[in-house]
């Protein structure tokens, strides 16, 4: 039987239970696109673009609309795979991630509009919805969509009965239950969580909070990525009047 | 020497990040008093100030919810975008394109949220100012402006409900554009000034949208909206390039992410005249040719 802990409370990568995946993100490198970036956890890489807020099909008074087109690229996996022209799964990752913003985007600000999401997955090692929704976080704010927070999603689970944080392609292997969780940071509110299999109740409640504290550590690295771009981009403000 | 030396081994790092945020060695210059925030800051607790655009009150705290730059007009806190769609406000100049030709209107594109609208009631047609618009009128707008013209136009009013823009063009600047070279930006890109309709001192007209589109043309002649047999008159080749460097100019400006308005564009123009037209855009050569907007640009000039 493998082993997924070491003695010394190591994991298989080097990291402790409670530690995040090594982060890396890039905002705005696509010109064309309203808003877009790339972020990587681990070796889990997405890139995130966003079209809009554009003309939508509602009639006067509708709130903005959020649609998520999710694609894995066919070379993100371990096995290449042929994309599918209509593959289920993703649809309904995609419909997850587009309810997941609309709790988070202020919708009545975009009346009778539609806000474009589409996710590309580079390179699925564990994590995937997670990296994710962090990823197209970072797009929203490149496009200057209006949010009440930053979502920031990570994933727990239970290994040989110890809870352990954002877990790789390895771990998932190990076929422990797999919670994902995105929060508004700055007051804990979930505003989605998946559960991959049934767990018992008195683990769901350690697991919870263990990725809630993964989104929250989170935040500062994405604010960081942020506030970098939006740095990056003031001279386009002009000589001071 | 063995100081300059040292200097150059203190300085190295520092160099190198500031490299992961702009293409030169050049550091940003933040304006004093200029703040940056990210969705979900709070920007103030006191309860004191107004609510503006980019903002969200939230148990009695005034939080940003954009990213982008606090702006304080009086007692009103606002948040500015550094990229976001065009958001028009009454009096720009906008330039867009025919999408649809609808019921009494044409429905334009201008990079805004939604469509903007221009009425048959906001456009000059021949025959004078004070014409009345007839039945025959409506059924002949197609003549007028078909889908894939580009027309400048101003902002004449914002509808409530939604952010619609209703643009018109009642009066001699505005109206069809014709040949020319249409290009894109970002649409904070381009300031508010006195003036959006230029013709730069190489000869070369342009009309700088408020809302990030950008017409190039040979010459600013009025285009009287029925005057499509003009369209056939040639430019010469001389004249072309010299178009087609405005366009590159601009377009790096847009690269760098830089203030697009006539200084800018001439300086970026002037810098390049040791460069073909198709050699601006290589990343070393956008570098070098907008500096001097950019040191402008970050009130280094």
């Amino acid at each position: 039987m493998p082993e997924y802990i070491s003695v010394e409370g190591l994991r298989e990568d080097g990291r402790r239970a409670n530690e995040l995946r090594r982060v890396e993100a890039n905002v705005g490198m696509f010109p064309h696109a309203d808003g877009s970036a790339y972020f990587q956890q681990g070796d889990t890489k997405v890139v995130a673009i966003v079209n809009g807020p554009k003309q939508g099909v509602g009639k006067a008074g509708d709130a903005g609309k959020v649609v998520c087109d999710f694609e894995m690229a066919a070379f993100s996996t371990t096995q290449r795979r042929k994309p599918l022209r209509l593959d289920r799964k993703n649809a309904e990752l995609g419909s997850k991630i587009a309810s997941t913003f609309e709790s988070a985007i202020m919708t009545d600000l975009y009346p009778r509009s539609q806000i474009e999401i589409s996710v590309q997955v580079l390179q699925a090692d564990g994590g995937v919805l997670a990296v994710a929704i962090n990823a197209v976080t970072l797009a929203l704010m490149d496009a200057g969509v209006a949010m009440t927070d930053f979502v920031c999603a990570c994933t727990a689970s239970v290994i040989d009965g110890t809870n352990v944080l954002d877990i790789n392609h390895y771990e998932a292997s190990a076929q422990g239950p797999e919670l994902t969780i995105a929060v508004l940071p700055s007051s804990s509110t979930i505003v989605m969580a998946e559960m991959k299999s049934r767990v018992h109740g008195d683990l769901y409640a350690g697991l919870q909070d263990l990725a809630i504290v993964g989104g929250t550590t989170l935040l500062p690295l994405l604010k960081k990525a942020v506030h970098d771009r939006t740095r990056a981009m003031l001279p386009c403000l002009g000589p001071a009047a | 020497m063995d100081t300059t030396a040292d200097d150059a081994g203190a300085t190295a790092p520092d160099a190198t990040t500031t490299t992961t945020t702009t293409t030169t060695t050049t550091t940003i210059v933040e304006r004093p008093g200029m703040r940056i925030v990210c969705p979900g800051d709070v920007i103030t607790e006191d309860q004191g100030y107004m609510r503006g655009h980019g903002t969200f009150i939230h148990d009695g705290r005034l939080l940003a919810s954009v990213a982008g730059v606090v702006e304080r007009v009086n007692k009103v806190i606002s948040v500015r975008p550094v990229r976001t769609r065009y958001v028009g406000e009454i009096g720009d100049v906008v330039v867009g394109r025919i999408m649809q030709v609808g019921q009494r209107r044409w429905l334009v594109d201008t990079q805004s949220r939604l469509s903007s609208v221009l009425k048959l009631s906001s456009v000059n047609l021949p025959g004078g100012v004070l014409r009345r618009k007839s039945a025959s009128d409506e059924l002949t707008m197609r003549q007028v402006l078909a889908e894939g013209d580009l027309i400048s136009a101003e902002v004449q009013a914002i509808f409530q409900e939604d952010g619609t823009l209703s643009l018109h063009t009642r009066s001699l600047r505005y109206g069809r554009l014709g040949p020319g070279m249409f290009m894109r930006v970002p649409s904070v890109l381009v300031r508010r000034s006195k003036n959006h309709f230029h013709t730069l001192p190489c000869g070369v007209a342009v009309v700088l949208g408020n809302n990030g589109y950008i017409w190039i043309g040979a010459s600013m002649e009025e285009d009287t909206t029925q005057a499509r047999e003009h369209d056939q008159h040639i430019i010469t080749e001389e004249t072309r390039r010299r178009m087609a460097r405005v366009r590159n100019a601009i377009s790096a400006l847009a690269h760098r992410m830089l203030s697009i308005f006539d200084t800018t564009i001439i300086f970026t123009y002037d810098d390049s005249a040791h460069l073909e037209e198709k050699e601006m855009l290589h990343p070393e050569a956008i570098a070098t040719i907008t500096q001097r907007a950019y040191l402008l640009c970050t009130d280094q000039l």
